[in-house]
This record gives structure tokens, C-alpha cells and sequence, in this order.
């Protein structure tokens, strides 16, 4: 169990983790979200003390980092995929560390195996690709068989194949009854893996749910209608004891509406439609919508904070996080044609 | 508490598996036993053509040594890469995780390095001592003769003493560029020149490698330092300790 208490991390008059306090429970994976430069990583090496807090505390089974024996037995951590000297071999990076921690050398080939890095352990990790890197990094965390696993941001850069194995890899963690806390800025990989969700923006806690209840408070189905004649429907649905919800496009929205109710009403009372749709929002959009407002660098985050414009609808009400996303892209199609 | 003898044990693993360990210490050896051999071989080779006043404070035995000084840059890129290459490939992280007692960690580093340079060192001495002797023919010395073995055995003590400074240094500056940039114009050029400067050589001659190269010195020179070939030994130590005791504060209270 990690427990953080009011954790707090200031660099000059920059609050990189604002009065951060929840815990991580033994046997299932949490999930750590929030928008880049939100204090995620910043919080993870606090746990692992290697960056001290300014104020508040962490403690992992109720000891400091520094003070457990043998730490890799209890925690396994993946901060970042390239933290080795690139001039060691895979196998004597991680003897190194099994050697610091007590742990017998031929757990070093069992991780190996494990991850897949067998066939090149001798081989120098200067010369891993970005996923052969993260794999070394996993078999590291994994070393000392131990009961809490954290992964920082461990799908990122990664390719699909790499991003199905580390996602296997940590339900199956889980279902070992380990604790998994990994980190991400996708709602979506987050919502695969999952089940519990701790959101934090600009250094806070924003929410600290459930994913199951995560999903049913955000994924609202709604109706968007548009029509020409909108003060003629509106009137319409009140007698029918449905209130709109009136968006900037002039769209209108119901709640848990029926799309053939609304037909049906409409025709009656002789009214055209332009759209009559069902919408569902994505959780995608949810989040985006819990962190809108805490998003801390809206022009400069790196672009797999958005997605691929296809996967998601355009949400009701994100336009902070959109609008971020669509300059992005504005600039990415200017950089690649110049 | 980690176990200090699994830390020295990781350490030592550390150490041996980089290649730049095995490099920087074969051209420490190298260095100085080749341009220690050369120089003995060419003051044999021209002895008719140095003066009286040359010959008579000929010291055999630091011209056997004198390739220390540049045998002693390739040990101080050893002790920065030892500290600093953490810090440059980010394994810094990694090694805390795994040792978060900053002080274990960083007494295992400084042991297993000191150990490591104590060896190199030492070998490196007395067979640029064996081999200088015997190119200098009819003009050398006996490790038997007064004050020889003390200034043989003391190279090796200095090129320890240099490894473990600049692994000093190199804990307190980080980067290995800077540590480098530091410390390598500092011995080659800075400390030297300084040492001839009228006025300024009355500070230079407390220099580490000023103060610590005394004591290879077997015959008695008037070179205006003030201090036996034991007491600049300890000035150097004295240095060396201030680096550590920086490098561990520096360690213990910054972010990895």
C-alpha cells in the first residue's frame, strides 16, 4: 500500500505537486492520469525518494522508501526506459541492481527470459531500441519478485505490439494480487487495464474513483438535434417534459433521449431537422473535461496527448483540451510541409 | 538497511562492466611507465651534456615517475566517469532505487574505486620505477636506497589520491563535461603554470598535486615548498576529503 499524505513539491514559486494525498491499494491496478506536466512523474520519484518533498509524506507499508531493506523486494519501479548506462550490458545492468538488493543471480536470467531479452543480454543497451530499452527496464522493476509494481508512463513511444505486451503484462501482475500503479495521459489505455483511477492536474488530486464508477458517472449518452425552427421545438419537447440543452453551434442536446421520440415529436409538430443523432461521450472526453482547466502547457504538449481525430466525436463541451489539440496539429502541418 | 558488502558487490559490478573503466586505466598505466621510460632513457642517453648543478639534484627516482603527469588525466577521467556517467545516462535513478541509503551507495562508489585506483596505482609506480631505473643505467637508484620505496609507494598513494578527488569533484558538478573541463586544465595547465608565477606560486604549492607529488621527491631540492614529503601528502588528503565530504552533501541533499 502507497500512502501519500498532503505530498507537496515546489521548485522555486513552481507547485509541480499541490497537497497530493490518496493511496494505492494492494491487489489491483491503478490507474494514474492526468494531462501532461501534471506532477505524474514528479510524484512517482517522490515515492521512490529520489526527489525529496517539500512538504508532506509518502510511505509505502507505513516505512519511507529509504528505510525498507533490500527496497526492490517490496517495489518494483520503471521510471524512465533509458535510466541505465547504455555502456552495460542487459545482464550486468540488472546484476548490478540484483546485487545491491540481495537478490540471487539467477533471478538475472529469469527476468530475461520473462521480458524476452534473453538473446541479447550481453549485448550493450546503448544499441536497444526504445522498446528493447523498456522491456530492460520492466525486467529491473520485476527483479526482486516484488509485491508493488509502478510504471511511469510505460506505453509511451511504444508500438502496438509493444503497447499489447506491456498491457498483458500488468493485468497479469494483477491477477498475481500484485499492486500495479502505472501512469499515463490516456484515458483510453487506462481504461483497459484499470480499475481503479486517480486523476490529478496541474499537481492535484481531481479524482479518486473507481473505474467502474468513473465510467458510469462520465460515459452519458445524449441526442444533439439541430434545427432551424429551435424555439418552435424547444416547445415541442417541454410538452412532451424534455429540456434541451443549448450548445454554442446552435445544436441542441438531450439527455438520455430517444432518437425516435424526437423524430416522432418533431413531425407532428411540423418542424425540420438538420441532425438528429445519438452521441455518446468517450471517456476520453470526460477527462479532458475533469482537466481542461489544469492542462499546463496547452500549445506545448507533446502530441500523444491527442488522439487521432476519428476515434473520438467531438464532445459537447471540451474546448479548452480541443482547441490545444487542434493547433497542435495546425503546427505539426505546417512543420511538415516547411 | 541495504547490506554494505551487497552494495560494494554491486559497485564492483559496475565498475568492471564499462569499458571505459578498462580504457581510462590502461592509458593511466601506459602513459606514465612510456613517458616515464622515455625520459630516463634520454637523460641517460645525453648525461655528458647536463651540467654540474644538474647533476647534482638528479633524482632518479621522480624521473622514473615523472610520466605522472600525464598518466594522472587519464585517472581523472576515471574517477569523473565513475560518478558522473551515472548521472549523464540517468542509471543515477536506477542505482538510488536500488541503494536508497545515499550515504551506503556513495561510501561503496568511493571504496571500490579507491581500491580499484589503489591497485592500478600502485602498479603503475613501481613498474614505471623498475623500468625507468633500468633504462637509466650506470645513473639510478635502488628501491633499497633512503627514501626511494617511500616516494615509489607514495606515487602510488597520489594517483589513488587524484582518482578519489576528482571523484569528489565530479559527485558535487554532475556533468561530466564540466568536471573535465575543471579538472583537467586545472592540473595540466592551471596548477603548473601557477606554480612558476612569482606571487602566485606561494598559493600553488598547497595544490593537491603540488603538495601531494612531494613525496616523490628522494633528493632534498630547494623548491620553496615548505612542507616534508608526509605533510604534502596529507595536504593533498586534506583536499581529497574536503571533495568527498562536498560530493556526499551534495549527493544527500540534491534530487537525483
Amino acid at each position: 500500500m502507497i500512502e501519500l499524505q498532503a505530498l507537496t513539491k515546489r521548485y522555486g514559486s513552481k507547485t509541480a505537486v499541490d497537497h497530493l494525498s490518496f493511496s494505492v491499494r494492494p491487489g489491483v491496478v491503478t490507474g494514474f492520469l492526468g494531462p501532461n506536466g501534471a506532477g505524474k512523474s514528479t510524484t512517482m520519484r517522490m515515492i521512490l525518494g529520489l526527489d525529496n518533498p517539500t512538504s508532506g509524506d509518502v510511505t509505502i507499508d507505513g516505512k519511507h522508501y529509504a528505510q525498507l531493506s533490500d527496497p526492490f523486494t517490496y517495489i518494483g519501479a520503471l521510471l524512465d526506459a533509458k535510466a541505465m548506462h547504455g555502456g552495460r550490458s542487459a545482464y550486468n545492468h540488472l546484476l548490478c541492481l540484483a546485487q545491491a538488493n540481495r537478490i540471487p543471480r539467477a533471478r538475472v536470467d529469469e527476468v530475461l527470459e520473462t521480458v524476452g531479452l534473453t538473446a541479447v543480454a550481453k549485448q550493450r543497451s546503448k544499441g536497444f531500441s526504445l522498446g528493447m530499452g523498456q522491456r530492460l527496464g520492466i525486467a529491473g522493476a520485476l527483479l526482486g519478485d516484488p509485491k508493488i509494481l509502478m510504471f511511469d508512463e510505460p506505453v509511451n513511444g511504444l508500438d502496438p505490439e509493444g503497447i499489447h505486451w506491456i498491457r498483458n503484462l500488468m493485468k497479469s501482475l494483477a491477477a498475481q494480487g500484485r499492486t500495479v500503479f502505472v501512469s499515463s495521459h490516456l484515458m483510453s489505455e487506462m481504461a483497459l487495464t484499470a480499475e481503479h483511477l486517480i486523476v490529478i492536474g496541474r499537481g492535484q488530486l481531481l479524482a479518486d474513483t473507481s473505474m467502474a464508477d468513473f465510467i458510469e458517472q462520465n460515459s452519458r449518452s445524449y441526442v444533439r438535434v439541430r434545427t432551424p425552427q429551435p424555439e418552435q421545438l424547444k416547445d415541442a419537447l417541454a410538452v412532451a417534459g424534455l429540456t434541451p440543452v443549448e450548445v454554442e453551434d446552435g445544436s441542441l442536446e438531450l439527455q438520455d433521449a430517444d432518437t425516435a421520440k424526437i423524430g416522432e415529436l418533431a413531425a407532428a409538430n411540423q418542424l425540420v431537422l438538420h441532425e438528429l443523432s445519438p452521441q455518446r461521450a468517450s471517456l476520453e472526453e470526460a477527462f479532458m473535461r475533469l482537466t481542461a482547466e489544469s492542462v499546463e502547457y496547452h500549445a506545448g504538449v507533446p502530441s500523444e496527448a491527442g488522439q487521432p481525430a476519428g476515434q473520438q466525436p467531438e464532445g459537447p463541451s471540451a474546448p479548452a483540451w480541443g482547441a490545444a489539440w487542434q493547433e497542435q496539429q495546425d503546427k505539426k502541418q505546417k512543420k511538415g510541409k516547411s | 538497511m541495504a547490506a554494505p558488502s551487497a552494495v560494494l558487490q554491486s559497485e564492483w559490478t559496475k565498475v568492471r562492466s564499462v569499458r571505459s573503466t578498462v580504457w581510462t586505466l590502461v592509458a593511466a598505466l601506459g602513459a606514465t611507465v612510456v613517458i616515464s621510460g622515455l625520459l630516463c632513457l634520454l637523460t641517460n642517453v645525453q648525461w655528458k651534456n647536463i651540467d654540474e648543478g644538474g647533476r647534482a639534484t638528479f633524482d632518479p627516482t621522480t624521473t622514473s615517475l615523472s610520466g605522472l603527469i600525464l598518466g594522472q588525466l587519464a585517472l581523472i577521467v576515471f574517477g569523473v566517469l565513475v560518478i558522473s556517467s551515472e548521472y549523464s545516462t540517468g542509471m543515477i535513478r536506477t542505482s538510488l532505487a536500488a541503494v536508497p541509503q545515499r550515504g551506503t551507495f556513495y561510501a561503496a562508489k568511493v571504496a571500490v574505486t579507491g581500491v580499484l585506483a589503489l591497485v592500478v596505482g600502485m602498479s603503475t609506480s613501481f613498474l614505471s620505477f623498475f623500468i625507468g631505473q633500468a633504462l637509466l643505467g650506470s645513473h639510478n637508484t635502488s628501491i633499497s636506497d633512503t627514501g626511494v620505496l617511500r616516494a615509489v609507494f607514495g606515487g602510488g598513494v597520489y594517483m589513488t589520491l587524484m582518482v578519489l578527488f576528482a571523484v569528489g569533484v565530479a559527485t558535487i558538478l554532475r556533468s561530466p563535461m564540466l568536471s573535465l573541463g575543471i579538472l583537467m586544465p586545472f592540473f595540466f595547465l592551471i596548477s603548473p603554470i601557477l606554480a612558476a608565477v612569482p606571487g602566485a606560486k606561494i598559493v600553488a604549492r598547497y595544490f593537491p598535486d603540488r603538495a601531494g607529488s612531494k613525496i616523490m621527491q628522494v633528493v632534498a631540492v630547494d623548491d620553496g615548498r615548505p612542507y616534508g614529503p608526509w605533510t604534502g601528502l596529507l595536504i593533498m588528503a586534506a583536499w581529497v576529503a574536503a571533495a568527498l565530504i562536498g560530493g556526499y552533501v551534495s549527493l544527500k541533499r540534491r534530487d537525483a
